[in-house]
């Protein structure tokens, strides 16, 4: 409805009307699409008609591709999640039994395999998101300050640099982990240096929090309290939720961190070229130190960068795929696994397709509360 | 890469939305019968056959391709082979899409998922050389009394030692291990500081075959009903995790291995638990390391070992079925059977080219010798992602976790799936 009303109101404005109020103008609109006449000259109608005809017609392209590619696929997998559907003939043969909410229930209310499975998945990403999301934040903060610094030697070669692993295939960089972290790889070699026996990390399961409790003494790893292990919360217990991530997901952070700090460093490079020089000055006039300039003047000032930085990172991570299918496919002990591997596993490994797609529009609603839960609390942080 | 990682369901929704587009979708895939005794849309003359295989060896898919262009050129058809690094979801969108290929490689555990709504053209009991295939490989792709697909061919579990270590250990012949207790004992006397006596990979792909061995299996004869929680695996179950516990075995991965072949090819373990396809694989890798295989011990309730086959599957919609028929009655005949196994080292699925073909392969006699009790993959659809959750867990077996847990649980999730 906007994008019409906007098309129209340009419409107006080009031909002079350009000291109508908003309500006026959308009163015009429609008398600018000939439902009513008042005064206005039949031309000055149909050319107002055809300019917004032509509108439509530039937009029309863009407005086809995003209804084919994106608005009829999404519409197509909710309808594909109402079903059980096996994937070997069309969805909308209408053979495919309608079994309502039956693959959502499934997933959130059913005791099963498929419940704990997801509640697994989220349990792990939620892990993964606490940890990467305000990291690689703070990293690809300090990486833009240190390569916006106008002293600094050789800034091109090291804003290639942080950048590089950006641009590399999230495969091959996978497959490079892999290697780094094997048993007997370059990893555990630095830690054997130091005297410390490193894990067989993609291979151990155990949960950082669990053995952190362990290290610490308050809970035995190998025989938790009856309240931790005994109660129970959407098909996991206390204690499973607590776990932390593995060690293998650990790494597969570690990993995603590296990756993304870079591309999150451009975005703040950018922001901070575009700070007010004149700000700045006038803090050092009042004598600031570096580190208050920093958190009073700068991180105020790029709040909206950090914001995009921020949800860009939790929409991508909570979608995190290649990097697990590529390293762990779920293992070990399935602490690698997510919402995004499930639903694809679930469908095409098994052909739950019903089930694959409940657990990609769950996905998307937990992305999109998130999001909205995140936005709320900046924005509150902001006007306090 | 962030633009790479969309929306997995956007991704999943296009995938679904080609499928729509796709060239007959409204078409009934029952109307050319999954008998094929009507021929329905069926293409005479020369046909150009899609055929869609796993990314295998080199070695493999040259072999493969080359006994089919063989086919092609004497029978004036085309055969096109593409080899999919990921085969059941090139397999899935190409049905989904109503376009799938002619002819492909399908695994037990997706067979119930196509044969159930009437997907697989049913051919095999057609094919010249059907009664010479192993009944147990036959009954895998058996559904509902009918022999659906023919099995390509299939590899068995044995226990390859290493012979340099067994010697070294003062062990001949005469202690080749019969039994559980015998298993036992030489793994604690191949086990040194750096190398564990046996090592097996946490997947039910190797610990099925100590189920059989105590007279347990996952399912019942009918395949529809789930015996995962019975004393008889619990037995087996446990009797692994004292081989664990005990220090003489490890699962690959505690060892860092990718899996057992490797550990033996190290030298980390001195004998594993794992398929013929350990011969080319040790044979490439690690050539200089010495190794015989022998069969699995028995267990309480006798020999046991597992069966690994995929079949040749025809979509009841192809046009090109009865090419794809003739192609496959010539891919399961003695002479090209053989000859695929002298390419990559397999075993025959038909008895008379397997007899053949172990007579030229000494090394291959242990893995021959368990074919005729080797128990096939469950093919109940769903079950598998209960397989992979019993996986999951084994890994516990080493820091305590109760064997009649998992198998508890094992039950309950397979269960769901296949009903009580």
């Amino acid at each position: 409805m906007t994008a019409e009303e906007n098309v129209t109101n340009a419409a107006l404005v080009t031909s002079g009307e350009t000291n109508a109020t908003l309500g006026t103008q959308r009163r015009r609109g429609r008398w600018g699409r000939g439902s009513a006449g008042s005064g206005r000259t039949g031309a000055g109608v149909s050319a107002k008609r055809g300019e917004a005809v032509a509108g439509w017609l530039f937009a029309a392209p863009g407005i086809a591709l995003l209804a084919t590619f994106v608005l009829l696929p999404m519409l197509l997998a909710l309808w594909v999640s109402v079903l059980d559907w096996d994937g070997t003939y069309s969805p909308l043969s209408g053979r495919a039994p309608v079994v309502g909410l039956d693959n959502y229930a499934a997933l959130l209310t059913e005791d099963g395999l498929a419940r704990r499975d997801f509640a697994l998945s989220v349990r792990n990403t939620f892990y993964f998101v606490v940890i990467s999301v305000p990291v690689q934040t703070a990293l690809a903060l300090g990486l833009a300050m240190v390569v916006h610094n106008r002293t600094l030697r050789g800034r091109g070669f090291f804003r290639a640099a942080f950048y590089f692993p950006s641009v590399t295939s999230a495969v091959a960089i996978s497959v490079v982990f892999l290697f780094l972290f094997s048993g007997s790889g370059a990893i555990n070699a630095v830690l054997g240096f130091f005297g410390i026996d490193g894990p067989t990390w993609f291979a151990d399961p155990r949960g950082v929090v669990h053995e952190l409790l362990g290290a610490l003494g308050l809970v035995d790893p190998s025989a938790p309290p009856e309240w931790l292990s005994g109660t129970r919360l959407w098909g996991l217990t206390l204690w499973e939720w607590l776990s932390g991530p593995s060690v293998a997901m650990s790494a597969v952070t570690l990993l995603m961190i590296w990756t993304t700090s870079g591309n999150f460093m451009l975005i703040f490079l950018a922001a901070l070229q575009n700070l007010p020089e004149d700000v700045l000055e006038a803090a050092d006039v009042d004598g600031t130190t570096r580190w208050q300039r920093l958190t009073k003047v700068t991180v105020p000032m790029l709040m909206p960068t950090v914001f995009v930085v921020l949800t860009m990172g939790l929409i991508g991570s909570w979608q995190v795929f290649d990097q697990i299918y590529v390293m762990g496919q779920g293992n070990p002990a399935k602490t690698t696994l997510t919402p995004a591997y499930l639903s694809y596993q679930r469908s095409f490994a098994e052909g739950s397709y019903g089930l694959g797609a409940a657990i990609a529009f769950l996905l998307f609603a937990i992305i999109v509360v998130l999001t909205w839960a995140q936005r709320r609390l900046l924005r509150d942080g902001r006007t306090s | 890469m962030n633009r790479r990682r969309r929306h997995i369901g956007v991704a999943l929704a296009a995938a679904l939305v080609l499928a729509g587009c796709g060239e007959g979708f409204d078409e009934d895939p029952l109307a050319g019968s999954s008998i094929g005794s009507a021929p329905g849309r069926q293409s005479l003359g020369p046909a150009t056959l899609q055929v869609l295989i796993g990314s295998a060896t080199s070695v493999e898919l040259e072999a493969t391709r080359s006994i089919m262009q063989t086919w092609a050129q004497r029978t004036g058809n085309k055969v096109n082979v593409v080899a999919s690094a990921d085969l059941p979801q090139q397999l899935g969108q190409g049905f989904a899409g109503g376009t799938p290929p002619d002819l492909f490689v399908l695994e037990p555990g997706a067979f119930s998922r196509y044969a159930q709504p009437g997907a697989l053209h049913t051919y095999a009991e057609r094919l010249p050389g059907a009664d010479d295939i192993y009944p147990n490989l036959r009954s895998i792709f058996t559904h509902e009394g009918k022999f659906v697909c023919a099995p390509k061919d299939f590899s068995t579990l044995a226990l390859v030692i290493d012979t340099e270590a067994w010697a070294g250990a003062g062990l001949t012949d005469a202690d080749l291990p019969k039994d559980w207790a015998q298993l036992e004992a030489v793994a604690k006397r191949l086990t040194t500081p750096k190398r564990k006596g046996l090592v097996l990979m946490d997947d039910v792909d190797r610990i099925g075959a100590f189920f059989k061995q105590a007279g347990g299996w996952l399912v019942d004869p009918s395949g529809k009903k789930a015996t995962v929680d019975s004393p008889q695996n619990l037995q087996a179950l446990q009797y692994v995790q004292r081989l664990l516990r005990s220090g003489s075995a490890a699962f690959a991965k505690q060892i860092d291995s990718g899996w057992s072949g490797e550990a033996l090819g190290k030298g980390s373990a001195a004998m594993v638990v794992e398929g013929n396809w350990v011969i080319g694989a040790l044979g490439k890798d690690y050539p200089q390391r010495k190794w015989r295989a022998v069969e699995l011990p028995a267990g309480p309730a006798g020999k046991g070992t597992l069966a690994f086959t995929n079949c040749w599957g025809i979509p009841s919609v192809s046009k090109n079925r009865q090419a794809a028929e003739n192609l496959v009655a010539h891919l399961t005949d003695v002479s090209q059977q053989n000859a695929l196994g002298e390419g990559f080292g397999v075993i025959p699925s038909r008895r008379l080219a397997a007899s053949l073909f172990a007579r030229s392969h000494p090394e291959q006699q242990a893995f021959l010798a368990g074919a005729d009790y080797a128990q096939g993959e469950p093919t109940a659809k769903g079950l598998e992602s209960v397989l992979k959750d019993f996986d999951a867990q084994l890994l516990g077996l080493t820091s305590g976790a109760d064997p009649k847990a998992i198998l508890a649980s094992t039950q309950r999730n397979a269960e769901q799936v296949l009903g009580r």
